[in-house]
């Protein structure tokens, strides 16, 4: 059994309430921050922890907080951004539901060390529910004083405001998300002035994904030391994966960085292999932005190294043969999947997101799925392919924020590795086009697999 | 001061200058084109990605490349900065392959259009884009619709820019125009069609950079390359009164701001002038002005073209193709 710190007691009956929670050994982090720690020592422990973002960009949360313009007489504040809608991802979702306690506790204690007095927790506007448990979580806190004026008998004082997008997927990027939480339209803003700077409202803010936040609290009661030594190399502690696809148990699981990818994939313990005795074809190990992983790169690199869940060893590679943990949106194919088809249901979704603000991403994104969605019935052309890829380059690196890359990099993944299939798409057009997709087909017969072109 | 080198160009500007700023100062080709950014609108820039530009060297504190390339109207200065503009491929390149993203919904119905002859896509297409295109599907479709009495909005011609939005957000009091929607899909609109009705609504055509926003009162009136432009001022209530008459003979087609040579407007003038005063003696004429812009009207841009000879849109001679 893999180490868990995060997910460790959410098998307790009503952990969700503040009773149960405290009763085994919550809000415990802090008490121990606010009454034997300052800021500075709080900043310090998350900075020795090697802790790393787990939004999917992987930047170290302790550099981050770092960077917070201590001197400006602005307040601070502290977003805790839980607008989780990238395709395969649903780690946040999973723990507000679970334990939203502990996510409460790491904002008290974040908050605390970067000196912020009111904290905004920015949640996708689709999770109703989670608004409901994260209001219910911090009126409870309210009412056993952790929250509120003085905290604990401190002379800390916070509070917490849920704050529901409008559902949005671009609101994820956290100046979007700051510019919609001011009550603007959700378009990203230039880079610099960066958040710790000039965040919401102008005041220096940092932004955080659920998960980082919630692992402030393990990191807080081991100590970052003993917190750096989970893990493997810089990807230190544990992760919270989304399983989901083609494999026999799909849900979240709390990993160790640095098991392997084939353990992952086929333990009991995790996803318990791929469904029905089938082979994998391919793997996007952390939400759909990142490349895809063809079957012969899963479980070993290129350099014939076992490939670990770790940030280091799924990007091994860079994008020629590796891709990215990103946000831990584990998504397997099996052999009947159509790599055409999925691609172009994620370039539809980034067309459907994209915020429209600059003209790679409004009018690239759209292009791509136009072409995908001419290649998958049956009206392309060889020529597309590389047009495909020609486009796709085009918008990478060229946009604002990262929607444009992350619209990018499957298309450019897929033609990678599975351009034989975007070729048969189009040699095969009469086959293709009498392909009926989608869940009504299993239905209309039988024994005919979902998604299959072979 | 901070010094900055553009393409071999060494100048010195103030700190918090952006890139393009510095390259404005230096002139000349150096400078990178612009469709959404205007210095005289705060916030703007950024977003069309025209301006984008290779830094070579950071600062002469941290001499590293930086990794990607920056939109020059939005990226301060450093210090001892090295910036590569139209002496590396990379960024030319990249240039092609915007306006390629931003003509492929963009109507080609430049002889139907008013702004054709003072376009800044037009001017930018044919100075980075290619010949043919690439894209086969529909482009997308808007209705042409009235925003006030005298502007009409072909949303099909917009690249958005923002610039009219953030002129009617500064420049005007009360914030009834904006963008709809999102992606491909997102329209410039005075919400829920509520007109401008404003002294200062006509200024959005000036600054918009396409056809998309046209002049009611001068709409298929005449080309503006057969008109004449005159330096004209009145004494007017409401603005500086400093205006550009165009002119065939006598008449006075339409007035517009005066624009300088990166074809921003230098003051913003009212509708009443714009709209209203059409006639010679509302105006007292200072004389001929002269466009300074790479534009077809005023330095015959297109001689450089490579095939066959073409006719000279000024004096309307044929003249043969340059040497390139």
């Amino acid at each position: 059994m893999g180490r868990k710190i995060l997910l460790d007691k959410i098998h307790i009956p009503d952990i969700q309430t503040f009773k149960v929670y405290k009763d085994n050994g919550g809000y415990a982090s802090v008490e121990k921050a606010l009454k034997k720690m300052t800021s500075a020592e709080v900043i310090e422990e998350v900075k020795k922890s090697g802790l790393r973002g787990r939004g999917g960009a992987g930047f170290p949360t302790g550099m981050k907080w770092s960077f917070l313009d201590t001197k400006s007489s602005n307040p601070r504040y502290l977003v805790c951004n839980a607008d989780e809608s990238e395709p395969g991802t649903f780690k946040d979702r999973y723990l507000i539901d679970n334990i939203p306690h502990l996510l409460i506790e790491g904002l008290i204690v974040s908050s605390y060390a970067l000196g912020a007095n009111t904290t905004f927790i920015y949640v996708r506007g689709e999770f109703k529910q989670q608004i409901g448990i994260l209001n219910r979580a911090i009126r409870e806190a309210h009412e056993n004083g952790f929250l509120g004026k003085n905290i604990l008998g401190t002379s800390y004082s916070l509070d917490i405001h849920v704050q529901a997008g409008g559902g949005a997927y671009i609101c994820g990027e956290e100046t979007a998300l700051l510019e919609s939480l001011e009550g603007k339209r959700g378009n990203p803003r230039l880079k610099p002035p960066f958040p710790a700077v000039k965040g919401l409202y102008g005041c220096p803010t940092v932004v955080n994904n659920v998960e980082t936040l919630a692992a402030v609290v393990p990191i807080i009661n081991l100590g970052g030391d003993e917190y750096a030594k989970i893990g493997i190399g810089r990807s230190t502690g544990t992760k919270l994966i989304s399983a989901c696809g083609h494999i026999n148990k799909p849900g979240v699981y709390e990993i160790e960085m640095g098991i392997t990818v084939e353990e992952f994939l086929n333990s009991e313990e995790y996803c318990g292999g791929v469904r029905n005795n089938k082979n994998i074809k391919a793997l996007i190990p952390g939400g759909s932005s990142v490349p895809i992983l063809p079957a012969h790169l899963i479980t070993t690199t290129a350099a014939n190294t076992p490939r670990l869940m770790s940030y280091e060893s799924l990007s091994e590679g860079g994008f020629a043969t590796g891709s990215m943990l990103g946000s831990g949106g584990f998504i397997v194919f099996d052999e009947d999947a159509c790599i055409v088809r999925n691609t172009w249901n994620f370039s539809r979704f980034y067309h459907h997101e994209s915020c429209g603000q600059c003209s790679p991403c409004r009018e690239g994104t759209g292009w791509l799925e136009k072409i995908l969605h001419r290649i998958e019935h049956g009206t392309g052309k060889l020529s597309d392919i590389d047009l495909l890829d020609s486009v796709a380059k085009k918008i990478e690196g060229n946009t604002i924020c990262p929607l444009g890359d992350a619209a990018a990099w499957p298309v450019s993944s897929a033609i990678r590795h599975f351009r034989h299939e975007f070729e048969f798409h189009v040699q095969n057009a009469d086959i293709v086009k009498d392909i009926k997709h989608g869940s009504l087909s299993k239905y209309l017969k039988k024994n005919f697999s979902l998604n299959s072109i072979y | 001061m901070l010094k900055i080198t553009i393409d071999g160009h060494t100048t010195e500007v103030e700190e918090g200058t952006t890139i393009l700023e510095a390259a404005r100062k230096i002139g000349g080709e150096i400078v990178p084109p612009t469709m959404c950014y205007y210095s005289k609108l705060k916030g703007s820039g950024g977003k069309c990605r025209t301006c984008l530009v290779k830094v070579s060297k950071g600062s002469e504190n941290d001499p590293r490349p930086m990794p990607k390339l920056v939109a020059s109207c939005s990226t301060p200065v450093q210090d001892g900065m090295e910036v590569q503009n139209i002496t590396s491929p990379e960024v030319l390149e990249t240039r092609k392959a915007i306006v390629e993203f931003l003509l492929i919904n963009h109507p080609l119905d430049c002889p139907v259009c008013d702004q054709a002859g003072e376009c800044d896509l037009q001017d930018l297409s044919y100075a980075h884009g290619v010949d043919t295109s690439r894209f086969e599907e529909q482009k997308r479709e808007f209705d042409v619709i009235d925003i006030g009495a005298n502007i009409k909005l072909h949303m099909n011609r917009c690249i958005l820019c923002y610039r009219c939005v953030y002129t009617v957000n500064q420049i005007t009091n009360g914030r009834i125009h904006g963008v709809l929607y999102r992606g491909d899909a997102s329209e410039i609109s005075t919400f829920i069609q509520n007109a401008i009705e404003n002294d200062f609504s006509g200024n959005v055509i000036d600054v918009c950079p396409v056809g998309a926003l046209t002049d009611k009162t001068f709409r298929f009136k005449n080309r503006v390359w057969f008109l004449k432009t005159m330096d004209i001022h009145r004494n007017c209530p409401t603005c500086a009164g400093r205006a550009v008459a165009w002119m065939n003979g006598n008449e006075i087609y339409r007035v517009t701001g005066r624009k300088d040579e990166f074809g921003e407007v230098e003051e913003f003038i009212c509708n009443e002038c714009r709209f209203a005063k059409k006639d010679v003696n509302d105006w007292i004429i200072e004389g001929p002005r002269k466009i300074k812009r790479t534009s077809i009207i005023s330095v015959n841009h297109y001689e450089k073209l490579k095939q066959g000879a073409i006719i000279n849109p000024v004096d309307k001679k044929i003249e043969k193709p340059s040497e390139i």
